[in-house]
């Protein structure tokens, strides 16, 4: 396949736009990373989502998808030659589905909220977000019967929804001074952790730490300077 | 397949447990159904969903399942006969985008409209007439969303059509104009015309006061 009938719009620090380059990286598919500029939108994104006008897109042939976990799993349908994303077994794919929702409106949603909070709205979202990992800990128990990824001996759906977010949870660990994945408390996922971030699908699009810390202070600042969020 | 290996744990009045009800009801799966108290949740409840103890809950032997849209995608993916969503992997993901625009961008701002007042009302009456004109554009002109039978976004969204109006009428703003949404207003209409989702609502009059009852809360 031509690596321009494929392309994917994003931005590399991104945890949104890793899912759909680790899925592709899994099917063994060639394609196009075209960046955009942090702070401006191309013509191309614009056109290619404008409801949302969000990274990532997937734009393949001339047909675009959007909203990473639906490209994700378009992936896994298009491109069947290659390890399946999602189990076979319509229950098993549920509960992927239900935990990688989970994981970005309610998990991700209070890490979010982590980053600007203060005193006790502070204290507040870092136990949403303990509480999340603790029933993280607790499905990764469930889904992977003793392999060593949700998806069972293979990266899976929520094993990219969730594992995206790796690079962020280690830079919210040093600005906050806290450790979010702990041997005590999650043994399970710091395992799956670094495992994930050493499998071959995900090195390449990973973010090092240190990189995503000074994007972060990047964009703390020019958040200062924006008006305050609506949600 | 007996009757006891599906049961769905609802609420009358939930436009969501409706959609569970619709999906089941176009596959001809016979199921329990049982009625929670939302102000006295049942332990039953409580274990089939511990992390958001919300309805619907479809267990299918035993094993139970929360969410709407992934048990829409369950149902689909389990009963093959009258499919949700479509095969190509392409109009499958632009299902997928509809159905969760209309959750994450269409329902807030209808809710925002029917519990806010003043300036927030207002802007929040303009963001859902917006974002109901963007829904309207994926129909890509067809009578539904799925062609001409029902599919995957109207089960998902057909609902919104009846709440609106009853919105409109208590807050006595506009939502759906017929004249700025045709084509999203005739479906409304056309989707609520259908003899199973006709069926399945919930009797108009008391869901009318059910409104307005939640309505005196704001």
């Amino acid at each position: 396949m031509a690596k321009n009938d494929v392309k994917v719009l994003g931005a590399w620090p991104s945890p949104y736009v890793m899912r759909p380059r680790i899925a592709l990286n899994i099917k063994s598919v060639n394609y196009e990373f075209l960046e955009e500029t942090f702070g401006s939108k191309s013509e191309l994104l614009l056109q290619s989502n404008p409801v949302h006008k969000k990274i990532p897109v997937l734009i393949h042939g001339d047909k675009p998808i959007c909203e990473s976990m639906i490209i994700v799993e378009y992936i896994d349908e298009v491109w069947t030659s290659g390890p399946s994303i999602l189990p076979s077994d319509p229950y098993d794919r549920a509960i992927q589905r239900f935990w990688a929702a989970y994981v970005d409106e309610k998990w991700f949603a209070a890490m979010r909220g982590l980053r600007s909070a203060q005193g006790e709205e502070r204290k507040a979202f870092l136990d949403q977000v303990t509480e999340g990992l603790a029933l993280l800990e607790e499905a990764f128990g469930k889904c992977s019967k003793g392999k060593a990824f949700f998806g069972g001996d293979r990266i899976g759906l929520l094993d990219i929804a969730f594992g995206s977010f790796l690079g962020w949870l280690k830079v919210t660990e040093k600005v906050n001074g806290v450790k979010l994945l702990d041997e005590a408390k999650t043994p399970g996922l710091v395992k799956w952790a670094e495992r994930f971030c050493a499998d071959a699908a995900v090195k390449s699009v990973m973010p090092e730490t240190e990189k995503l810390l000074e994007f972060s202070k990047v964009l703390a600042a020019k958040m200062k300077g924006a008006p305050p969020p609506k949600n | 397949m007996a009757e006891d290996s599906v049961k769905l744990l609802g609420y009358w009045a939930s436009p969501y447990s409706l959609k569970v009800k619709w999906a089941l009801k176009l596959k001809g799966i016979q199921y329990q159904y049982v009625e929670e108290d939302l102000k006295n949740k049942s332990p039953m409840l409580l274990q089939y969903n511990p992390v958001y103890k919300k309805i619907p809950v479809l267990v299918h032997d035993d094993k139970p399942l929360a969410e709407s849209l992934i048990i829409l995608e369950y149902i689909d993916e389990v009963w093959k006969q009258n499919p949700l969503l479509p095969i190509d992997p392409h109009e499958r993901a632009k299902a997928r985008f509809w159905a969760k625009f209309a959750d994450d961008k269409c329902v807030p701002a209808l809710v925002a409209a029917f519990s806010k007042k003043g300036e927030e009302q207002e802007r929040a009456v303009k963001e859902a007439r917006e974002n109901l004109k963007i829904l309207e554009s994926g129909l890509e002109g067809k009578r539904f969303f799925g062609g001409e039978t029902i599919g995957f976004v109207d089960i998902a969204a057909g609902w919104i059509g009846c709440w609106a109006q009853m919105t409109e009428e208590i807050i006595g703003i506009k939502l759906i104009d017929a004249e700025t949404m045709p084509l999203l207003d005739s479906w409304f209409q056309d989707f609520l015309e259908i003899p199973l989702i006709k069926e399945c609502m919930p009797p108009q009059d008391k869901l009318l006061e059910h409104c307005k009852e939640s309505h005196k809360k704001f």
